[in-house]
């Protein structure tokens, strides 16, 4: 065979490297949650179609991941938990990712639009066009906010399931949405707090290398703080039973005590940082737990009532 | 290109291929199911 201009530069990639790049073990927890949202609405809708919605969210969302790793794959680079992605080193071009990923963005938003509606069609685009731009390339290098700003991202897969079923935006999306918007600043920062070297060489500003330890630690206990209220919101004004009420309670009582300690204490030379590992290891199982309640609720109780 | 190089370009190939027409197969179900789903209601 002839070898092309192309294929001296690299390898092409295997599908592997493809798929990897849709960030993978993050589509999970869209999927779930844009799930949740889904099941957890008032109303009724075509299974095939609330599978086309599910299916349109974690497409969407791996879209916005290759974006983002097309964008950032000299930062990952200098980073020893993203070395390993495909365009740091070097199994796949970069004009490809990009190409792969505008392609799974327009598909999902399309599919999304004609199968299920529109206005959830709009949404998707609205997610991604917000992580991968507004977040990616224009936040994330120059705010120490960022990660608040990223949750946004985050926070619209049970919003974008919710209006699927229900065709309109309502508190309860909304209250959804707000409660992973509180909930990623906390849950990003403990694992900023145990990884930030990396962070400081690759340039990006996260709050624990900029603004310090101190900071950082008290504004993980302002966000655990304001999510025990956002958290509670939904089942305050009837749009939930007592079930999710009571989950809400437990588990947003358990991370504010989790991020007590956290935020009390400095961290000295050799530190094994356990208070911040077990908040954040305890801040992933908080969110399957509370959305599952919030379906379990659901089906159980059927007091969901207000739309 | 050297005999091993070959051999892996033509495995990468093949295995994106068989991962796009499987792709492009979901995807025909996927249109048929909706468009069923579409005419009941």
């Amino acid at each position: 065979m002839t070898v092309t201009a192309a294929s001296t530069q690299a390898l092409p990639a295997e599908w592997r490297d493809f798929f990897a790049l849709t960030k993978p073990r993050v589509m999970s927890l869209v999927v779930f949650t844009g799930l949740c949202g889904l099941l957890a609405a008032p109303g009724h809708i075509n299974p095939v179609l609330g599978f086309t919605a599910v299916l349109c969210i974690a497409l969407g969302a791996g879209g916005a991941g290759a974006l983002n790793q097309w964008w950032e794959a000299d930062i990952d680079a200098l980073m020893k938990r993203t070395s390993k992605r495909p365009l740091p080193s070097g199994r796949l071009r970069r004009t490809d990712a990009r190409d792969f990923g505008v392609a799974l963005s327009v598909a999902s938003v399309l599919v999304m639009g004609l199968a299920v509606g529109w206005l959830c069609g709009a949404i998707l685009a609205l997610s991604i066009v917000y992580y991968a731009v507004v977040y990616t390339i224009w936040l994330k290098p120059r705010t120490p906010q960022n990660i608040v700003i990223g949750g946004g991202a985050g926070a619209f897969p049970p919003l974008i399931g919710w209006v699927a079923v229900t065709g309109d935006i309502t508190a309860m999306p909304v209250l959804l949405f707000a409660i992973i918007f509180m909930w990623t600043p906390p849950h990003f920062w403990a694992l900023a707090l145990f990884v930030k070297t990396d962070y400081a060489k690759a340039g990006i500003p996260m709050l624990p290398v900029v603004a310090g330890e101190a900071v950082t630690r008290r504004q993980i206990l302002v966000y655990s703080a304001i999510l025990l209220v956002v958290s509670l919101l939904p089942w305050w004004i009837g749009g939930t039973g007592a079930l999710y009420g009571l989950a809400a309670l437990v588990l947003s009582g358990v991370f504010l005590a989790l991020a007590t300690p956290v935020a009390l204490r400095r961290a000295l030379e050799g530190d094994k940082m356990a208070p911040e590992k077990r908040l954040f290891g305890f801040s992933i199982i908080y969110l399957f737990a509370l959305f599952t309640a919030l379906v379990a609720d659901h089906y159980l109780l059927g007091q969901g009532s207000l739309a | 290109m050297t005999p091993e190089e070959d051999a892996r370009f033509k495995r990468a190939r093949r295995g994106r291929n068989l991962a796009l027409a499987l792709v492009l197969l979901a995807f025909v179900a996927l249109f048929y199911a909706i468009t069923i789903a579409k005419m009941v209601h």
